[in-house]
């Protein structure tokens, strides 16, 4: 077992053949994702690399091979459009990798999911990697090992940060979840961290925040009242100046909140403890849990 | 995105806000000529720089004579405004905005951005206006009022009216506070906006309200289908490393430290700002080269970080996932080559053939030290700019 993502996950890829989608399809089937369709308007009825077929809509994807999860690689004005396309069709997981939706687009998103089965993940986000089954996202998959820690992060490159160096002490994980670098998001930590919670294979998570909103600390204290697994974290941006957009669209601090001392302060009061560096996220691990 | 006041205020007329008549001015001669045009016998002459606390800078004047129009107009034109908002240094005033002074009964505050943790849209209100609403937040909650609005219906009356009467509002003003609000609303929707703030909304003394200052910020992502808006853009209010940088599509942001930073991703990113501080330096800047780091935006970012003068050391800290690592090395010193090394480089590669990428560092002969983690080699940069400092003194 694992979370959203596993063998039996049917990829439907939207935007196949663009310059992204297509060199990250590559890299799933590479890896052994099953991919089984791809969505590109106007192109229905031709191949993507002579494999996968390609439909015109989602709609027509899905009644011709059964996909049960979707990556969107759409560029940022169409993939709004396409998240709710994918909605509308009752795709079970959505993972939005388009970095720069309009935060508008993304409010109409949040609304037209609300009572819909669909669970998205992201925008701005890496996707989900379940080792040795299934990679859907632009992580590199070489860097993971079949194991039981969960890697939870709003950061790509921190994901893999902590992926390598679990890989390194021989850790394996059980699901990688990137969750997204802007303010509206379909998947929020508490979320993810409820997932991790109910599957057998977890046996431990590293949880990776930054700046702006308070999500960080509304999980932490979520993790305080419901988790019994242990969890550690990890807070970028504590040098970030207030007022600045550091590269990811929901990293800022605003109105004197969102600051990375107040979302440690917020671990530490729940008693999580903190990595003090980016290059401790494993060892700060290993002080509170070791593998069997 | 952030614009002037009279740019805001230009958007607020077109959307049905009122707001004092007024003019933009770019010299003395405009600034006179503008005054004509106004009634008086009141004028205000107001620098139009992009950060707040003009008034208390000495940026914002009343005027009760033409003549004395021309003189602040003088006076402030061209001056280094210094505001909480500018740092130490200013920022020089190139805009003035001449405008009627308003029948000021009372000062309120009415801002309008997105609220991310419930996913909505937030007014915010308070009697405090003509305040830093920052310190109001901070120092008395209580009076500041928030109401939510449903992205599926829009703001309603009902919400306007309850906020009005929290305000201490009464007879026709509290109409048209609502019709105000509404106002707001349509063109926060229709320009994309992130920040829409009016501080101080003025009751005048026949109860008419009026946009007395204005802020619009907008969602950089959302330009694309805002033309309007882009020209609005003002060059010389940015800074122009980070104008640059945005050329090769290289994200940006400038520090006050002593060690530039050449990062991929944005949380990797931000943690090797962090991680440098840690070891008791302090970054430069933030810089995130992307997924892509090309040879090219490589270089790019190297020239941006040198022109620095206070950069004293550089460290390259590259998780390869996807890009090989040997591509990167490459990229480092062709480079390196290029822009001519005068101040110490740290790299620290991890990922995809890391030991052909150290190679490639090491068969360059250039003065590149490698960092064998992130500890290591954020250790290393800040060593290495404590000595190039050291060198310099």
């Amino acid at each position: 077992m694992a979370v959203l993502v596993d063998k039996n996950t049917r990829l439907l890829v939207q935007g196949i053949t663009g310059t992204s989608g297509a060199f990250h399809t590559r890299g799933a089937m590479a890896y052994g994702t099953n991919v089984v369709a791809g969505v590109v308007p106007g192109k229905g009825g031709t191949k993507f690399d002579d494999i996968v077929p390609i439909f015109d809509t989602v709609a027509d994807a899905v009644k011709a091979t059964g996909a049960n999860a979707s990556v969107v690689y759409v560029p940022p004005p169409f993939a709004a459009d396409a998240i709710m396309e994918s909605a509308d069709c009752g795709i079970a997981l959505c993972v939005a990798i388009t970095e720069g939706i309009p935060v508008l687009d993304m409010l109409k998103v949040k609304q037209f999911l609300a009572g819909r089965q669909t669970r998205l993940i992201g925008p701005n986000c890496p996707g989900v990697i379940t080792p040795g089954q299934c990679k859907l996202g632009i992580m590199p998959g070489h860097i993971h090992k079949p194991g039981n820690v969960a890697v939870l992060s709003r950061s790509g490159t921190l994901t893999y940060e902590a992926v390598g160096q679990l890989t390194a002490l021989g850790i394996g994980q059980s699901t990688c979840i990137g969750i997204g670098g802007d303010p509206i998001k379909g998947t929020d930590f508490i979320d993810a961290l409820q997932l991790f919670a109910e599957d057998p294979d977890t046996h431990a998570i590293i949880m990776i925040g930054e700046i702006g909103g308070s999500a960080e600390e509304e999980a932490a204290a979520w993790i305080k009242a419901n988790l019994k697994k242990p969890v550690i974290g990890f807070i970028a941006g504590l040098t970030a100046p207030p007022g600045r957009r550091m590269g990811h669209a929901g990293a800022i601090i605003s109105g004197g909140t969102g600051t990375g001392q107040s979302k440690i302060a917020a671990f530490q009061a729940n008693g999580i403890q903190v990595a003090p560096t980016p290059g401790d996220l494993a060892s700060t691990l290993l002080k509170v849990w070791q593998p069997k | 995105m952030k614009i002037h006041e009279y740019q805001a205020k230009q958007l607020f007329a077109a959307y049905g806000v009122p707001v004092p008549v007024g003019y933009p001015a770019f010299s003395v001669a405009e600034a006179v000529a503008a005054a004509d045009k106004l009634p008086g016998p009141i004028w205000v002459v107001k620098a139009q720089i992009h950060a707040g606390g003009r008034g208390l800078g000495g940026g914002v004047k009343v005027c009760k004579s033409k003549a004395e129009v021309q003189e602040k107009a003088s006076a402030i034109l061209g001056m280094q405004l210094k505001t909480h908002q500018t740092g130490p240094e200013g920022q020089l005033v190139r805009r003035l905005y001449i405008e009627s002074g308003a029948d000021i009964k009372r000062e309120l505050y009415l801002g309008m951005l997105l609220d991310r943790d419930v996913g909505k849209i937030v007014i915010m209100a308070s009697t405090e206006g003509g305040m830093n609403i920052e310190d109001v937040a901070h120092n008395t909650p209580e009076l500041i009022h928030k109401a939510w609005i449903d992205p599926r219906v829009g703001v309603q009356a009902f919400q306007g009216r309850a906020l009005a009467f929290k305000l201490g509002m009464s007879g026709k003003t509290v109409n048209t506070f609502v019709k105000t609000l509404t106002s707001l609303y349509e063109l926060y929707m229709a320009k994309d906006c992130s920040l829409v703030e009016i501080n101080p909304l003025v009751v005048q003394g026949d109860g008419s309200i009026i946009a007395l200052d204005g802020k619009v910020n907008f969602d950089d992502n959302a330009l694309y289908r805002h033309a309007d808006i882009v020209a609005f853009r003002d060059l010389d209010e940015e800074d122009p490393r980070e104008i640059e940088a945005s050329k090769y599509d290289l994200n940006y942001v400038h520090l006050d430290g002593n060690v530039g930073c050449l990062v991929n991703g944005a949380g990797l990113a931000m943690a090797t700002m962090d991680i440098l501080k840690h070891y008791g330096s302090e970054p430069a800047n933030f810089l995130d080269v992307g997924g892509g780091a090309t040879a090219e935006k490589v270089t790019a970012a190297f020239k941006i970080i040198l022109s620095d003068k206070r950069v004293h050391a550089i460290f390259v800290n590259i998780f390869g996932g996807i890009m090989k690592c040997d591509t990167i090395a490459e990229g480092v010193v062709t480079a390196a080559r290029e822009v001519g090394l005068d101040r110490p480089l740290v790299v620290r590669l991890e990922g995809t053939n890391v030991e052909l990428g150290k190679q490639i560092l090491k068969d360059s002969g250039l003065p590149i030290l490698t960092g064998n983690d992130m500890k290591d080699g954020a250790q290393k940069a800040v060593a290495a700019a404590q000595k190039y400092a050291a060198s310099l003194a």
